[in-house]
This record gives C-alpha cells, sequence and structure tokens, in this order.
C-alpha cells in the first residue's frame, strides 16, 4: 500500500500556527517525506510529539499520534514500539523537551536503542513562553530571564548521545530540504535508535543562530571525508567547538536494535478472549 | 475453628530468614494445611532485626494475631523483638554454640531448645544449611512430618541439583532427631495433615498473575518497596506468553512507557508505590483525556515522603481519588483479599478498556508480603473473560468517520465512549492530546465542544456506574445494630475479629469494600445502623470521609467549565433558575 504514498498523505487539515519562517516548517516537511520516501503510510505510521513550539507537530501530520507531556516523548515512542513492532514510529520534540526536562529520559532511550526516530527541533530558545533559554542555548545569550546569558555552557547533545551508547548521531538543518530528508531517512532506516538534532531557527526569538548564521558556518560532513562508522572521527566532530556540522557523525553498522536483543517481536494488540493459552501453569507454580 | 499454630524464625537481615520462613510455609501448605505469613522488616528496638512468621491451621486463616508458639531465634534480639507474642510454653529453638548465643537466657515458663545448627549443618554438607537443621528440629518440636519439609527443599532446591536436595533433607534430619534424642520433653503441638491441595502466595503475585491472565502483554516500571514483587513476577513469566517488562528509568519514564504501548493496543500496566505515584501523576491527566485505558498498580506503604517504607499504610486514597490538576475521571479499585488481587486486577483491565480511562488498582504493604493459601479453583483461569470495549476494524471504522472523513477517537456518544482504533488499522489514523480537543482529537478551545468533551468523559463514568457491579462483600450478622465498613486489605483481620466479638456476644455486621470509586451507595446501610464504625489503616479516616460525605444532604451546584469565567448577569440568573427549580433536601 505504500508505492502511491506521497508525503502530502502525511498531512493533517490544521494549519500550523507556527510563526512564518519558522524552521519547524521545514523539519516537518523532512519528515514527512522521509517517511513517505521509505515506504510508509499514515496508518501504520505513530508519531511522538513533546510539548513547546515543536511540540505542535503532531497536529499539523497526519497519523497515528500522541502529543504528551512535556519531557516525556520518548518515553511514549518507547512503549509504542515495543508493543508495535510492526509500526514506524518518530518521536518529535524541542530542545528543551529533549535536553532540559527530558534528558533523562534522552540518555536511557539512547542506551536502549529501540528502532525508531528521534527527531530533535533544535532553535537555541524557549520559543512558546516567548524567549527564554533553553539547553542549547549559548552562555552568553541574552534572554528575559537570563539578561547577561545564562552564564553555563550549552549542553552537547551529541556528545550526551556518544557517551551514552548511541548507534546513530546526526544534525541537519531544517532549511537545507533536501539534505534535511536524506539525514532524516538514513535515520529511520537505520537498525536502532536513530537521533537527529536539527538546527530549526526560531525566527521570532532567536537573533543569534538564525538562518544566515548556519547557512553561513554549516560544514557538511559529506564533504570532509568524514567515515560515520569510525567512532573517534565522530568524537572530533562532537568536540569540534569551532564548527557547525551537518551530516551523519556516528552510525554503528553492527547496531543491534532492542527487540532483537529482548525478543519483543509481536504485535501486543491481539490477545485471546480469555486468559492465555497455558496460563493455569502460572497456577501450578504456587503448589 | 481448629487450634491455630505460631511459628517464626528471626535472625539479622542476611541469615536468609526470608528463604527459610517460605520453605516451611510451602511445607504446610503441600501437608494440606492452610498457612498466613508475614514478615517483620524492621525493629522495634533498633536496625537489623528481621523475622518471617508463618501462622497455620487446617481452617482458614487470614489474619496475623499476637502469640507465637514456636520461634527459631537466630539472634537474642530475636527474642527481645517477640516478647510480647511469646508466651508460657513458648518453645525457642536457638544454637547455644554460636558466639552471641552462648550467654541467651530462655525466658521464665518457656522451653529452650538449644541445638548446635551450625555445627549439624557442617556436618550434613556445609554452614549455609544451619536454617534447615532449625526447619527440622522445629519439626520435631511441632509433630509435623519431615517428608512435607523434603517436598518443599525439593522445590526450592530443584534447580541446584539432586546432590544439594538431598544435603538439605539430611540436614533436616539431623535436626529432628537431635531434638528426638536430647529432649523427652512432650510438646503439646500436632501439625495434622490432610489430602487438600492448595497454592501459596502474596498480594503482588497475585496480581501479576491477574495482570497476564488479563491478557497485559506490557508493563514499565522502576523498583520500590512493596510494589517491587510485580515486576519480579512478571519477569521471565509474562514472556512466556508474549509480553515484555521494561526497568525504566524513573517512574515518569514506566507511566508514559506503559501510556504508549497502550496506544499502540496493548494491555499494558505500570506498578508503583506512593512516591512513584506522585511523579506519575504528572502523566495522569493525560491518560484519562486522551482516553487511554492503562492499569496504574499502586501498593501502599507508609508516608508521606519516604515515610516508613516497609511499613503499612493505607494513607494514599486521596491521592489516587484527587491527584492531578484539572478535573480527572478514574475508576480506584481496592481488591481485599490476595484471592481478588488477582480477579481485580482482571477486571481493572477490563473496566480501563470499556470505559477507556486510567483504573487504579491498589493493594498494600501487608497485603503484598502477605503469603497465604487457597484452593488453587480460586484462580481458575477458565473464569478470566477479556472484554476489550469498542475496538474499531477496518470493517466498522466508517461508521465513526467525520463530516471530513477523519476517524473520531473522541466521538460523542450516548454513553460516553467512543470509539478506538488501534494503529495499523486503515483510515483509523488519528491525534491523541493532552490538549482539549474535538471528536477527531484535534485541538480545540471552542468552549461548546470543551463542555461536551468534558460531559462526555464525565459519562463514561456513569454508565458504568449503572452498568457494572459496585457492590461490597458482607459477612459478619446481616441484622446487627452495629455496622463496621472497611476496604482493601482490612478485611481478613476484620473476619476473624467477627468471630471474637461473637464469642464475647457481640454482633456486628461488616461491609468490605473493594471499590473507592465508583464505590456502592452505602447511605441506607449508615443510616438503618445504631452505630457506625470506619476501619482503615491512616490516621485521617479518609474513606471514613467518604462514607459521611455519601450520606450528607447536597447542595444543589452552579458550574462551569467551558473555558470561561462567571459572568455577573449570566450568575444572577443561573441563581435565579436554581432556585426555580427547588432546592433540594
Amino acid at each position: 500500500m505504500s508505492s502511491d504514498i506521497r508525503f502530502t498523505d502525511f498531512k493533517s487539515d490544521k494549519q500550523p500556527t507556527w510563526c512564518p519562517g519558522c524552521g519547524d516548517f521545514g523539519t516537518m516537511n523532512g519528515m514527512m517525506k522521509a517517511l513517505a520516501e521509505t515506504g510508509n503510510d499514515p496508518d501504520n505510521t505513530f508519531v511522538v510529539a513533546g510539548i513547546g513550539c515543536s511540540g505542535k507537530i503532531g497536529t499539523y501530520m497526519h497519523s497515528y499520534a500522541l502529543h504528551g507531556v512535556h519531557g516525556r516523548a520518548l518515553p511514549v515512542g518507547t512503549g509504542v514500539k515495543m508493543a508495535r513492532p510492526d509500526i514506524e514510529v518518530m518521536v518529535a520534540g524541542g530542545d528543551g523537551d529533549g535536553y532540559s526536562i527530558g534528558a533523562g529520559h534522552f540518555v536511557h532511550a539512547v542506551r536502549r536503542n529501540v528502532d525508531m526516530t528521534y527527531v530533535v527541533m533544535d532553535n537555541r530558545i524557549y520559543g512558546l513562553t516567548k524567549g527564554q533559554a533553553s539547553p542549547t542555548s549559548r552562555e552568553d545569550f541574552e534572554t528575559s530571564t537570563s539578561p547577561e546569558g545564562p552564564k553555563q555552557p550549552p549542553v552537547n547533545p551529541h556528545a550526551l548521545a556518544l557517551a551514552s551508547g548511541a548507534t546513530f548521531i546526526a544534525q541537519s538543518f531544517s532549511s537545507d530540504a533536501l539534505r534535511h530528508q536524506e539525514i532524516i531517512q538514513k535515520a529511520v532506516e537505520h537498525d536502532g535508535f536513530g537521533f537527529v538534532n536539527v538546527y530549526s531557527p526560531c525566527v521570532t526569538f532567536n537573533d543569534v543562530d538564525t538562518y544566515d548564521y548556519f547557512r553561513d558556518s554549516l560544514v557538511d560532513l559529506k564533504e570532509e571525508d568524514h567515515d560515520p562508522s569510525d567512532k573517534e572521527a565522530a568524537k572530533d566532530v562532537i568536540f569540534d567547538d569551532e564548527t557547525e556540522h551537518q551530516g551523519i557523525i556516528y552510525q554503528d553498522e553492527e547496531s543491534v536494535p532492542y527487540h532483537e536483543r529482548h525478543g519483543v517481536d509481536e504485535d501486543m494488540s491481539v490477545i485471546p478472549d480469555g486468559a492465555p493459552e497455558g496460563a493455569t501453569d502460572l497456577v501450578r507454580e504456587f503448589y | 475453628m481448629a487450634a491455630d499454630f505460631n511459628w517464626a524464625v528471626g535472625g539479622e537481615a542476611g541469615d536468609g530468614i526470608d528463604s527459610t520462613g517460605k520453605i516451611f510455609a510451602q511445607a504446610l501448605s503441600r501437608a494440606g494445611r492452610h498457612v498466613f505469613t508475614s514478615k517483620d522488616f524492621a525493629s522495634r528496638i533498633r536496625g537489623g532485626y528481621t523475622a518471617y512468621k508463618v501462622r497455620t491451621s487446617v481452617d482458614k486463616v487470614q489474619s496475623v494475631v499476637d502469640r507465637l508458639d514456636v520461634l527459631i531465634a537466630l539472634t537474642p534480639r530475636t527474642i527481645e523483638e517477640n516478647l510480647e507474642e511469646l508466651h508460657e510454653g513458648s518453645v525457642i529453638i536457638y544454637d547455644g554454640e554460636r558466639t552471641t548465643m552462648q550467654d541467651v537466657e530462655i525466658p521464665d515458663g518457656m522451653i529452650g531448645i538449644d541445638v548446635p545448627l551450625k555445627r549439624l549443618a557442617e556436618e550434613a554438607g556445609g554452614a549455609i544449611m544451619r536454617n534447615v537443621v532449625a526447619l527440622g528440629a522445629a519439626c520435631e518440636v511441632a509433630e509435623f512430618p519431615i517428608e512435607n519439609l523434603d517436598s518443599a527443599l525439593e522445590k526450592r532446591f530443584a534447580d541446584k541439583g539432586q546432590k544439594l536436595v538431598d544435603n538439605n533433607k539430611e540436614a533436616a534430619r539431623a535436626g529432628q532427631s537431635y531434638v528426638d534424642e536430647e529432649y523427652d520433653h512432650e510438646f503439646d503441638y500436632d501439625l495434622e495433615t490432610t489430602d487438600e491441595d492448595y497454592v501459596l502466595l502474596n498480594g503482588d503475585e497475585a496480581i501479576g498473575m491477574g495482570a497476564i491472565a488479563a491478557g497485559c502483554r506490557f508493563y514499565a516500571g522502576y523498583p520500590i518497596t512493596p510494589a517491587t514483587d510485580v515486576m519480579t513476577y512478571l519477569t521471565g513469566r509474562i514472556e512466556r506468553y508474549g509480553g515484555h517488562v521494561v526497568q525504566a528509568e524513573d517512574e515518569l519514564s514506566a507511566i508514559n512507557m506503559a501510556l504508549g504501548a497502550a496506544r499502540g493496543g496493548a494491555r499494558s500496566m505500570t506498578a508503583t508505590s506512593g512516591p512513584g505515584i506522585d511523579l506519575m501523576t504528572e502523566t495522569f491527566g493525560l491518560i484519562a483525556t486522551s482516553e487511554t485505558p492503562l492499569v496504574i498498580c499502586n501498593v501502599m506503604r507508609s508516608g508521606p515522603s519516604t515515610g516508613m517504607p516497609t511499613k503499612q499504610e493505607q494513607g494514599d486514597l486521596n491521592q489516587m481519588l484527587y491527584g492531578g490538576h484539572g478535573e480527572v475521571p478514574r475508576f480506584v479499585l481496592a481488591p481485599t483479599t490476595i484471592s481478588e488481587c488477582f480477579w481485580k486486577t482482571v477486571e481493572a483491565f477490563n473496566l480501563a478498556e470499556k470505559y477507556q480511562l486510567p483504573v487504579y488498582l491498589t493493594a498494600d504493604l501487608s497485603m503484598a508480603v502477605t503469603e497465604e493459601t487457597f484452593p488453587p479453583e480460586a484462580f481458575d483461569m477458565d473464569e478470566v473473560e477479556v472484554d476489550r470495549g469498542k475496538v474499531v476494524d477496518e470493517a466498522d471504522i466508517d461508521d465513526h468517520m467525520s463530516e471530513s472523513g477523519g476517524f473520531q477517537p473522541h466521538e460523542i456518544t450516548d454513553d460516553g465512549v467512543s470509539p478506538r482504533a488501534f494503529p495499523g488499522t486503515a483510515d483509523g489514523a488519528h491525534m491523541s492530546t493532552g490538549l482539549e480537543h474535538d471528536e477527531q482529537g484535534r485541538r480545540t478551545e471552542d468552549t461548546e465542544m470543551r463542555v461536551e468533551q468534558v460531559d462526555k468523559r464525565n459519562r463514561k463514568v456513569e454508565t458504568a456506574r449503572e452498568r457494572e457491579d459496585w457492590s461490597p462483600r458482607e459477612f459478619g450478622d446481616e441484622d446487627a445494630d452495629t455496622l463496621v465498613v472497611t476496604w482493601g486489605s482490612n478485611e481478613g483481620a476484620l473476619a476473624e475479629a467477627v468471630e471474637f466479638l461473637a464469642d464475647d456476644g457481640l454482633d456486628v455486621r461488616v461491609l468490605s469494600v473493594p471499590y473507592i470509586f465508583p464505590r456502592p451507595d452505602l447511605s441506607e446501610d449508615v443510616e438503618a445502623a445504631e452505630n457506625v464504625i470506619v476501619v482503615e489503616c491512616n490516621e485521617q479516616g479518609q474513606f471514613a470521609d467518604l462514607v459521611e460525605h455519601d450520606v450528607l444532604a447536597r447542595v444543589d451546584r452552579i458550574n462551569k467549565y467551558n473555558g470561561v469565567r462567571f459572568k455577573a448577569d449570566e450568575l444572577a440568573d443561573d441563581i435565579k433558575a436554581t432556585l426555580a427549580e427547588g432546592v433540594e433536601a
């Protein structure tokens, strides 16, 4: 049923209320195209969204979806995928959702290596609450709650992922549509947890990390002779504070996803009308 | 009732107390005797002490009592801790060769049985078996056929090899013959055996088994006393039935994983205790408003905060009823016995799916750690019914589409229950959200739709109130002037207390309530009784408050919940309209 699926099938009939020019438009388009290109359709796709501007994505996309509690999108996606290995799961959220309130879950979702895609729409600002510092804001980035900047270094999400045993780490830019889609697609196709941080500029509250800034500064790893299977090379990219990169930073080609390690491969939604066969064995154990 | 026998083994944490006690309980159960166990985790004097206690009779036993007939004391403190329970003629088995026990004093009137536990164990193959030597000694004192102990040892050590089983049997016999040869005292105990078959299990295990029976396939949890046994039970077992257990990084994650699995169409649950419920409450409103069926098991312990983690309390009732911001429809079930832990778990899953809302299933510490015997028929798997509610498939999904062709998971219906489509169902793709939403699950702030959705969610509760059986269990004298009401795990103690009271010529009627919300209307029963006493393990009387609330005369209510504040002229009109309808008494 997938051959005639177009990416617009993943569009809902709700018009986005993101600010005109918001990076999230491009991020979402790339996600929809990647899903269509990988043979998915809305009825076999589950999108989990966090809270924040990015969290609205579940409303604007058409698929099975849950728009959940702030910071808990990854656990929800984990549960969906474990119950339904047959369903394509994509989790999306912002930098606040993923690296602040949800940071604990990020580390453990990476470790589990569940076969799903995690897209972080990183604008380095809290947009929906009208401009406060986010965990990826620059140290000197002035906001209403940090008049002189947060005075603490930004989180390095790629480093966090690497340190947690990630099997797929990537960075894309919402405005570089083709490249962004290609990277998301690689994450979808990856056997395991496909993590993509997307620079998704906020045109209203962030006048530092702008489209122009990323256009001018981004270096594409594809053109840099970077070998994504080389962990040491990935480390160099991740800890290079001087350069903004895009591309596949690290991919473990030997990745064994959670469901294979744990033998979780059944569609759990199908159960009998009564106790499962052999349930009486459970009672006998208590003799 | 036949005479009961009360036995305990106590020592330091790490002395293998639990495992020793469990073997003896198992032996009694396999001998066709009823068993009711309890654990002392913590000390009256100072930390480190632990004991496993067994009450047994050929009749049903369903409570602990303040009496101890035979005590295996591995430390002097074990005797001190149990002075109140020990009585004239109680037997204390100890190892006088153990350094700490050399100078132990056996209280006046009690019988000390000094058995060289360690030495006899070493002779049988290893000092580690000293507790088994003590069990053999206890068999001799209680005139309990040692073959039953063999059977329990086989069960316990079967996977460790026949050699180990044989060594343990030999150790037990060494203890038995030592007492036989060294003491000619006639003990008054005679633990007769019967041909009855019993199973022995605790509340957490009954909940876990109920979950598997009900078709639960996914469990996510974070370890916490006293709920961990639910998770431990399911691990390694649920997989045999196509399920999976995940140990999450915290309770926030656990409940969201369980929620995700439920959105995927699995029967899904989590279990925790009070501190975990605090965290899970964050997600509770989302479960309710996205109309996701989920079973949340709360095995209560003593609070608040870290409280007394290994002690009993039923203090979370209000939290389960009212926890979470906003107004959240939910059910709260409180099984009153260990076998009911099984059946109420099955019921919780059916209710959750039929009414598409979160269901609290609450047990408490004393029920969780108590092992009790039941005839295996008490867990008849053929009686388990699974009702998944209004799940639609590709054939009937067209009946639930909006005019624009979108599936309506929050369709406004007469009974409040909307259709559910699992991911993968063609044309069923839809959004669910913690935001107020329309019938398709799309965000809305429309004042009318807001009211329709709130009413629809509450209508499910009304529907359930009418369709389901929320009766309490009743026992005692139905014509008595005194009504005693209780909930949760107190039922067993109360059932036996009623017999003690009857012996003293005092008749009482008891209602044991397993449903907290919705709950049975007890107002007629309360008003008909001369005295009403509500029994519960907490300080404030949280269930008593509910009983009082239910018999109070009602006030009239003006409520507004469309998202707009009261306006003066509107409010004046509302008050007039209410008065015109007449204030109900």
